[in-house]
Parts: structure tokens; sequence; C-alpha cells
């Protein structure tokens, strides 16, 4: 996701003394795991033409790209008191001190580059008291306010719309406490989901959550946005997970429901209002969350599928026999590998193409019993003809490289410019017929690059996801933000997924992307009843304005 | 010209991606329990005989992949034989471990059984990090060698390696037989197919145990300690410009 990634994995890599006699192209292989197109030469195979590759451009207002949202006139402005208050509270980036655009940039700036806020002001808080004066002034002052953890979310929700105070929560990234008996870790909202996995695995445990996001962002962010992630088919969601939170309200109460108990009817369960709120009502400063046992034993395999039919028939398959050690079911249409392929340079592990991919993952406690159970999988799979061809990771090396080829998906879709990106929940029976309707619409609007025309604005559509939790993200990777896309794209892809009462955000959340259309997938009365929840919380609406969803 | 025989000696070792731990003896690496796979060099040098035979086809007779080591090498062996080796023998050496000197030695006595006429293996073991078994394995049988091959050529019995050396590479040429070790920008080695990864499952893996072949083998050395090493100073963090140039001052870096 970002440079620290890239990093982060090499350092993984070279942890090992001999590293200079590791073959060097599969150190670059590990170490480019999601670096994308930053770090990696790109092979031109269709329409891209050198140059053509995305130019750092300034990325648009997002109150430019939604004239229809208006600054709330209630909020106060910044003045410099207000400025001399927050610096006797925490670090601050300000542009009242010194600091440049560029300084904020990163701060008001999505990582996607489509979003793009206008605040002048970036606080860093080291406390949960500072959280709470912070948030207690700016409740009373009427100044809005955006938390923001690894800013790594999909839907402009971890940065400003105009000018609200951005309160950063890099600085909050202690280790509270582990209890190795329970499994259960209490950790600051700031932490790094990859540094807490790797505080875990040295004891023996692994976090519930793995994304391909891990190095950048924040397990308080991860929590706030409900993410759902990898692992979601084994280990479930943080709705079960986490078992208590920390937060403070707007009117800068603490709430401490840090609870560490995996029973607790005591009464409304009010640390779930926070999972999944996206800092609409209060700011998460702690979890706590219980951790399974580190498997012992993982394999992955990569499977070549023929058809969506038998897709499904190999995930049937597959649930009947790996039960309990299947921990990742992942599928990736052919279009998705062909551009990772055309990005990274890197040639495919399976050799032929079919229409369909499929990642296995298998976590268990015993090598030679999941082996075989494995072995036996694929081996009934090929018998049956259900899958073409397939491979199996030989090496922790190996397991990397095979899962690079579906994180490395949206990394490598941004390639072109833009991407627009739907994150949904559809019955599994027609999950990838989305893709195939939104294509058609694109070719037959001729939007859609051909051999003919090879410089249209939409690239390709491509559709993957966590099939194991009927989770399809439909990817629309771009030339540049198009009108005429977002014209074809919307409301269509909302209705379609209402004909089929599905979700229209399964696991990114709404942020400023998709507030408004929450209404495809709630009722009114839903949506009444979430009003009032967040007047009562925040009744001066400060917590992440513009945001979430729009009664 | 000659068919060929190729022989591919491989070993298991610690997965290259796990970090190794020093067992309680401080005087082994503790593997229990810890991820194994093929030693990363082997796995060039079986991609290597497999293209070879893609090129060469008929001509390559027998790829033979070899292992001594524990009963677990098998699954070495069974990777081996899934990305193309045509057969499996595996020296059971229970908890024996060999030195490189007497690895050789037992590679001269497979060679003069199966006939073998080109060995090619890694230039070195990530584990023990030795790098001697391919050139005593030459010397023993007297024959031509080329290390760090970045590149390996077959035409007629004339084999023409390009050798990675400091800066640079040299090319040199030879007759068959020859033993040939392999480096690192050799070729990129192929994932199993599931296919073959069934196929190698029939495919035919002969054990024979150390004791049968003979006597010389003990080892010579003695371990007396292992150590980590040192763990990474941390960073210090400097306040502004002029503290950084007072730090790299200090330093002598400027």
């Amino acid at each position: 996701m970002n440079p620290s990634n890239v990093l982060r994995n090499v350092a993984r890599a070279t942890r090992r003394p001999s590293v200079a006699a590791v073959p060097r192209q599969r150190l670059l292989a590990t170490g480019l795991r999601l670096s994308g197109w930053r770090t990696v030469t790109t092979t031109s195979e269709v329409a891209d033409k050198p140059g053509a590759a995305p130019a750092k451009k300034e990325v648009k207002f997002t109150a430019d790209s939604y004239p229809n949202i208006q600054r709330g006139s209630q909020f106060s402005k910044l003045t410099a008191e207000d400025i001399a208050y927050f610096e006797s509270i925490c670090p601050i980036v300000s542009t009242e001190k010194g600091a440049t655009q560029d300084d904020l940039e990163s701060f008001n700036t999505d990582w996607m580059r489509k979003y793009r806020g206008q605040t002048t002001l970036v606080v860093k808080p080291k406390t949960t008291e500072d959280v709470s004066n912070i948030l207690k002034y700016c409740n009373e002052r009427k100044l809005a306010v955006v938390p923001q953890g690894g800013n790594t979310g999909l839907v402009g929700g971890s940065v400003p719309v105009f000018d609200e105070i951005v309160i950063n929560m890099s600085a909050m990234n202690n280790v509270r406490s582990f209890d190795a008996v329970s499994g259960i870790l209490t950790c600051d909202a700031g932490v790094i989901l990859e540094n807490a996995d790797s505080y875990l695995r040295e004891r023996g445990f692994i976090f519930p959550l793995d994304l391909g996001a891990k190095g950048s962002c924040h397990v308080g962010g991860n929590v706030a946005t409900n993410a759902g992630g990898l692992r979601l088919l084994r280990y479930g969601s943080l709705h079960g997970t986490v078992l208590g939170v920390e937060a403070v309200l707007p009117d800068g109460t603490i709430l401490d429901d840090l609870s560490l108990l995996r029973k607790n009817n005591t009464g409304y369960d009010l640390k779930q209002l926070f999972i999944g709120s996206e800092g609409t009502i209060g700011i998460i400063t702690a979890i706590s969350i219980v951790c399974p046992q580190r498997p012992k034993s993982q394999n992955v395999a990569l499977l070549l599928v023929e058809s969506f039919e038998k897709v499904q028939e190999t995930f049937v398959k597959t649930k009947e026999q790996l039960s309990e050690i299947l921990s990742a079911f992942e599928m990736m249409d052919i279009n998705s590998q062909r551009l990772v392929r055309q990005v990274t340079g890197k040639s495919h592990p399976l050799k032929g193409e079919a229409p369909f991919y499929v990642l296995i993952e298998t976590s268990g406690s015993n090598a030679e019993h999941d082996d075989e159970k494995v072995g036996a999988l694929l081996q009934n799979l090929m018998e049956d003809e259900i899958i073409l061809d397939g491979t199996m990771a030989e090496s922790e090396a190996q397991v990397r490289e095979l899962w690079t080829w579906r994180e490395g998906v949206p990394e490598a879709l941004g390639h072109w410019g833009g991407v627009y990106k739907y994150d949904v929940s559809i019955p599994l029976s027609e999950l990838y017929l989305l893709v195939e309707d939104v294509r058609a619409k694109m070719s037959s609007l001729g939007l859609l690059s051909t051999p003919e025309n090879p410089d249209n604005v939409v690239v390709d559509v491509v559709g993957y996801g966590h099939m194991g939790d009927s989770n399809l993200h439909l990817n629309i990777p771009v030339r540049g933000f198009d009108k005429r896309v977002e014209k074809a794209l919307e409301p269509f892809v909302y209705e379609w997924i209402q004909k089929r009462r599905g979700s229209i955000s399964a696991e990114h959340g709404l942020g400023v992307a998709k507030s408004e259309f929450v209404g495809y997938s709630r009722g009114p009365t839903e949506l009444a009843v979430m009003q009032r929840i967040k007047n009562m919380f925040d009744p001066n609406e400060i917590m992440n304005p513009y945001k979430y969803i729009k009664a | 010209m000659s068919a060929l025989r190729i022989l591919v000696p491989i070993k298991r070792v610690l997965d290259y991606a796990i970090k190794p731990r020093i067992a309680a003896s401080g005087k082994a690496i503790d593997l229990t329990g810890q991820k194994m796979s093929l030693n990363p060099f082997d796995e060039l040098s079986i991609e290597a005989s497999v293209r070879l035979r893609e090129e060469h086809k008929t001509r390559i007779e027998d790829i033979l992949a070899f292992s001594a080591g524990p009963q677990k090498s098998q699954d070495a062996l069974r990777t081996a034989m899934a990305m193309g080796a045509d057969r499996g023998l595996l020296v059971d050496t229970a908890t024996t471990e060999l030195e490189p000197l007497a690895v050789a030695k037992i590679l001269k006595r497979v060679v003069e059984k199966e006939k073998s006429n080109l060995v090619i293996l890694g230039k070195q073991s990530i584990d023990d990090d030795a790098g001697q078994t391919g050139q005593m394995l030459a010397g023993l049988l007297g024959w031509g060698q080329a290390t760090q091959a970045a590149d390996i050529k077959l035409e007629g019995d004339t084999v023409t390696v390009v050798k990675e050396v400091d800066g640079g590479t040299e090319t040199v040429k030879g007759k068959l037989p020859m033993v040939v070790t392999t480096d690192l920008r050799l070729n990129e080695p192929r994932y199993a197919s599931l296919p073959n990864i069934m196929k190698a499952k029939k495919k035919k893996l002969e054990q024979i145990p150390l004791k049968d072949y003979g006597e010389g083998l003990e080892g010579r050395l003695e371990v007396l300690q292992l150590v980590e090493p040192p763990p990474r100073q941390g960073g210090g963090k400097v306040a502004d410009v002029s503290g950084m140039i007072s730090k790299l001052k200090e330093l002598g870096a400027l």
C-alpha cells in the first residue's frame, strides 16, 4: 500500500542471517509484495504508453467533486487561540505554525488520490486524556473533526471534506497488555496492524484480521470501519473478536468499555456501536481483542477454474474436505491476473489461463494432517475435472508469492491513474454476474478499451474477492476519473444489488463515497434509528461530518 | 554424442523465510516444528536440468534427484520430481549430520553406480553455508567443474557455463562429464503443477541406509557454539538540521 510496506517486507525477508545466500529474484519478489507500480518496471502489453503512467496530478478537492455537499454553517473556523490550545495538549501540524500544504498533503489526501480535504490543522494526541481534552474543546467550540488512522480507507472516510481538524492517532501506538493464556490483546488504537500481528506471532498468536493494507492501517481504524479482510472466513468478523473498546465521546467523556470478557450479558453491548461507526459517534482510543493461536502449519494452493459454476463447485468441495482448517477462499478473475502480470512484469505461477483463479489457504496445527487433507482435496478436484490445473506452495517464499497474485490486485489496478471500486455482498450464485453485466454496459457505451480502441477510458472491468464471504470487489480501472463512467456505474450498480438484496458496502464502509446510497441497502426505519443514535452521541455533529449515513 | 544422465543432489533445509532459533544446547539450530523446504539453490539446479531436457529432449536419458538426510527429505525429493526429475534416491542418514566431504564421497559412489555424466547442484545450502560439496565431488571424480553458474549451454559433449564472479561474469567451456554448481541468476524455478505433483507421487523413490556407503564418512569437525548475529542498534532522532550535522561530525561522517 505504501513504501513502508516494502521496507517492512524486505526487512522480514532479510531477517535470516544467511540472506546473501538467498536467490535475489525471490528476495525481490518478496520485497515487491505490495509495492505496486511505484517500484515496478512496467511491461507494456496493451495500451500502456510510456509516460501514460499516473502522473502526480493534483487531486481534486472532495468539495469540488461533490458540489452538493456544503460546509456546515454551525461550525466555527479555527482561531489562533484554538491552535495555541491544541499545541498545549499534544504535537500538531498547522499552517499557522509554519507547516506547508505539502506537509498537510498526506493527511488531507487518501492513498487512492481520490479524496482531498482542506484542513490546516492536524493534532496527534499521545494519550486518551489528550483525545478527551481535544474533543471536549472542539465540541464546545463547534469545531468539526475527522479521526484518522492509517488513512488506508477506500471511501474517503478518513480525510476531511472541508477544514475539519484531523485527529491523527499514529502517536498512540502501544500494546497495553497481552494475556498468553486467554489470548486477549489490549492495545492503543494507533498500533499498526502488522506490528500487532508481529507482536502476537512472537508469542504464538496472530491477529484475527489480515488485509492487504496491514503495513499501514491501524487496528483502531480497522475496528472503526469493521474491516473484513482475508481471514474473516475463519475467524469471524470484528463484532465477534473485539471484546472491548475504549472510546472518547464528542463531549470528552471517556467510555471505558475495555472488557476482557468473552461473555458479558449485562446491558446494551455499547462497544458494538463503535465497531463500524466510522468515527461518527466518538473516537476509539484502545481495543481489546481475542486472538487465535498462530497456526503451526499453513498451505496455500492456487487453482485454475474454467467457469464460475466450477468455482462454486470448488468452494463446496473445499468446505467439505478441509472444514476446520480452511482459512481463506479467494476468487480472482482472469482480467485481474493479467493486469497484475502486466504491471509487475512477473510470470504467473500457473502456465495456462482460464476465466477464474482460486486461492485456498489452510491454517492448522499438524502439517502432516493438513498436507494429507489438502493433497486429497486437490486430487479429487483434478480427477472430477472441477479444476483445470493448479499449484501448491512448497515453501514460505512460495506462500507469499502466491498470495501476491491476490493481494497485489488492488495496487496493480491503480496503475492507470484511477479505479472505481465497489465492495459488495451478493448471494453467491450471482456473485460474478455483476462483473459481466457492468462489462457489457461499458462495452456497449464504447467506454471499454479494446484492441481496436486501446485508449478508451475504461482499462478493464475486474472482479475478485472473498468468495468465502459472498463478498465481491468490482473494480473498474480507468485512465482518469470520468463523468461518463460514473453515470454508467451509478445508480446502475446499486440498483442491481438492491434487486438481489445484497449490500452496497460489505467491508469498506460508507465514508463519502457511499453515504448517499445507503438507502439501497437499508430501509427508512433503520436509517431513522441510526440517525437518533448519532444525535444522541453527537448533538453538535462535529464527528466526521458529511459522511456515513444521510437520512 | 553421449546420452545425458543428470544427477541433481538436493537438501531439505529450514525455510529461508523463517528466522532460525538456536537450540538450548547452543550447538544446533532448533528445527522442531519448523517449516522446512527445498534449499533455494537446489530449486535452481532442478529447474536447470529440466530445462536441459526441454531443450535436448531424448538426449536426456535420466534426471535423478538425490538427497542424503532424514526420512522427511522424501518431501524435497517429491518436490523435485514434481518439477520434472524422473526418480529419487534417498540415503537415509537418520540423525547423522554429514560434512561436505562425506556427502561428496557418497555422491561419487552414486555417480559411478548410476553412470551419471553431469552433476548439477546448488553452490551451497543455506543452512551450513559450507559451499564445498560440488568442488570436492569434482576433485574426487577427477572431473571438470564450473561453479556459480548463471547460464548453462550444452552443445554436443561441450558444456559452456557463464559463471558469476566478482564484478561480472566469466564464461568457461568444458567437456562432459562435468560438475556444475548453480547461482542465483541461473533461472526462475517453476511451480510444480497439480498434475505433476500427483504424478510425482507415483515416481520411483529408492531408499538406501547410510551404512551401505561404508566407512570414511564420519565428521572431522565439532561444533563448539552457535551465536546469533548481534541485534541491530536502534536509530536515534535528531531535533533539527544542525543537530544532524553535529551528529554526523561526531560519527566522523563529515
